[in-house]
């Protein structure tokens, strides 16, 4: 029968032989806590365990050169690896270059996917629907895939080899788009029509309420549009030949592949430590914004 | 009547002004380079042929004659289902932890997620160290299991299961982060309704979570599945595709093809049954399946 009120157990106790009763009760609550210690202890072992790689670099770029070939473990500590990759290889201007082709991009993004957020969340014009729809194709199929045709279409306007022509693809994103037109829909309309009453333009409109109030979807797609930039490599490497326009991680992959006839591990570790550095403390130091970023990036428009 | 005309025609140069800038990017580096790959996968276009020789569909007929295509699609296609039922099953675990932990749930998250802001090609270099025979971690792991040393990455058995592995490593965190968003988005009373007529935690797990982060099971899958067809970049590092073609992936080989064989029209055969996969994958999720799967 059911008990739906529970209060009948509580009064039968008295006639139970309470021994029992607690026994079981002791030994419910203990597999809990054995179960409970059980999946924390698997939960941080593998957090552990994910950790691993990158410490195992971190350590091999700080050790001594002679201490890695060897098998035991070592305490050495030296910046000599760093500083040699360093020089060895022009890992400033790569950084620069990165840095520009990262931020021109984001630049560029921003003003056109604000544009045209804008007309499809609130301007009715003929054609919307369809053009929506050939939006999207860009979300199915990513300029990472078309490789072998922009390379095509970058030689005819005469852009390979040029930070520019590693740019132009990326110029528009219909991510972005749609992560703002989002955004721009759950503004109310009345907000508008106050501001027309007012006489503002529309553009006016756009720059002074709808950019300000969509602040947070602006750094999230920031955060994800530079994080894809600054780790991006086959468009880069088809696009560049030049040193003087090679990114940091193109600029990695030729350095690693110089050195891979020795075994200097050290170096390759130093190299890919000095690459990844600069995400990896940005989020370190804002590490709930840009998971909270990356979650944004999920939300379909 | 003439006030309406014309502002309707204002409006709609309004609309498409705004969108022109964006449409014009779209154009030349996404629907041109579609149609023109369309275009060239009829044509023979090579160091032998290099003026455009009409084949029809001599193309698509040669590629489906060319074993190393066809091993190469195996092969990316057998990297879709070792890396996406993996990564996607840890990521709902990681979630489940990172959710519901106390302590040392901010550290949880970090460890799992920060594989993600490290680029591929780094990623490629840390694991090729780990994979290296005698030196690397993974290396001596393997080697200690089979009790003699092993080569993950220089031999055609084993190297596809080494990138899986890393593949999974650097993707799991990812996609927690969506189950994560998920999970928050389960209302809490769910649970405690649960707890209070006795279910089990497990059973809880089983008969709410699962079901209600379906939407987000969907979502990740679409998005692990097409991954697995972009991401090549670790092979320029790691393998160049070998040893014997063994972890070739499809997005690798038409790099290959158009860069080392310089055969253009097969490459822009290639790109095109790669288009074709992408549509079909993505319009799972824009489409259809989308609005049934919440409640079954």
């Amino acid at each position: 029968m059911g008990n739906p009120l529970k209060l009948p157990l509580l009064l039968n106790r008295k006639y139970r032989k309470p021994l029992v009763d607690n026994r079981t009760l002791r030994y419910e609550s203990t597999r809990r806590r054995i179960l409970q210690i059980l999946w924390n202890g698997i939960g941080f072992g593998f957090a552990v365990v994910w950790m691993i790689p990158f410490i195992w670099v971190v350590r091999t770029a700080f050790l001594p050169k002679e201490s890695t070939i060897g098998t035991g473990w070592s305490w050495g500590l030296t910046f000599d690896n760093l500083i040699h990759v360093w020089q060895a290889a022009p890992f400033g201007q790569f950084f620069m270059n990165t840095l520009l082709v990262c931020s021109g991009v984001l630049v560029v993004q921003l003003v056109t996917m604000t544009m045209a957020a804008y007309a499809f969340a609130r301007v009715e014009f003929a054609g919307k629907d369809f053009l929506f729809m050939l939006f999207l194709v860009q979300i199915m199929v990513p300029p990472d895939v078309l490789i072998f045709s922009n390379y095509q279409v970058l030689n005819e306007m005469g852009l390979l080899d040029t930070k520019l022509g590693i740019m132009l693809p990326y110029f528009a994103s219909s991510f972005g788009v749609f992560l703002l037109r989002q955004s721009f829909k759950q503004l109310p309309k009345e907000l508008d029509e106050a501001a027309r009453v007012e006489g503002a333009s529309r553009l006016h409109i756009l720059s002074r309420i709808y950019v300000p109030l969509s602040r947070p979807i602006y750094v999230s797609f920031a955060i994800v549009s530079v994080s894809f930039h600054w780790n991006d490599f086959l468009w880069p490497l088809i696009v560049t030949n030049s040193e003087d326009n090679r990114l940091l991680t193109v600029g990695l992959a030729m350095f690693a592949k110089a050195t891979e006839s020795g075994a200097q591990w050290s170096d390759v570790c130093a190299a890919t430590l000095i690459v990844s550095a600069p995400l990896m403390i940005g989020f370190l130091l804002f590490q709930r914004q840009v998971i909270g970023s990356f979650m944004n990036s999920g939300i379909k428009g | 009547m003439m006030a309406g005309w014309s502002e309707k025609l204002r409006r709609n140069g309004f609309g498409w002004g705004l969108v022109l800038p964006s449409l014009l990017f779209l154009c030349l580096f996404t629907y041109y380079p579609m149609l023109k790959s369309l275009w060239l996968s009829m044509y023979e276009k090579n160091l032998a042929t290099p003026e455009p020789m009409f084949v029809g569909f001599g193309n698509y007929a040669n590629l489906l004659k060319d074993e190393v295509f066809m091993k190469v699609f195996g092969n990316n296609i057998g990297f879709a289902i070792g890396t996406v039922p993996t990564s996607l099953a840890l990521a709902f675990l990681m979630a489940l932890f990172a959710d519901k932990a106390i302590k040392g749930r901010g550290l949880a998250r970090l460890s799992f997620f920060y594989p993600n802001m490290i680029p591929m090609i780094a990623v490629a270099n840390i694991w090729l160290f780990l994979y290296t025979p005698h030196f690397g971690i993974m290396a001596r792991l393997a080697s200690w299991i089979a009790d003699q040393p092993i080569n993950l990455l220089g031999s055609p058995d084993t190297v596809m299961g080494a990138l899986i592995v890393m593949m999974v490593w650097k993707e799991a965190g990812y996609f927690m982060i969506f189950y994560l968003a998920g999970m928050q988005q389960i209302p809490k009373d769910l649970y405690e309704a649960a707890a209070v007529s006795g279910v089990g935690a497990l059973t809880s797990i089983r008969r709410i979570t699962i079901p209600l982060t379906m939407p987000t099971t969907l979502f990740v899958a679409v998005v692990a599945i097409t991954n697995s067809f972009k991401l090549v970049d670790h092979l320029w590092i790691m393998t160049k595709g070998g040893p014997n073609n063994a972890s070739n992936l499809l997005l690798y080989y038409i790099y290959d093809t158009t860069f080392n064989f310089y055969d253009q029209g097969m490459a822009a055969t290639m790109t095109v049954v790669m288009i074709a996969l992408l549509l079909i994958i993505s319009s799972i999720q824009f489409f259809g399946w989308d609005h049934k799967i919440h409640y079954e």
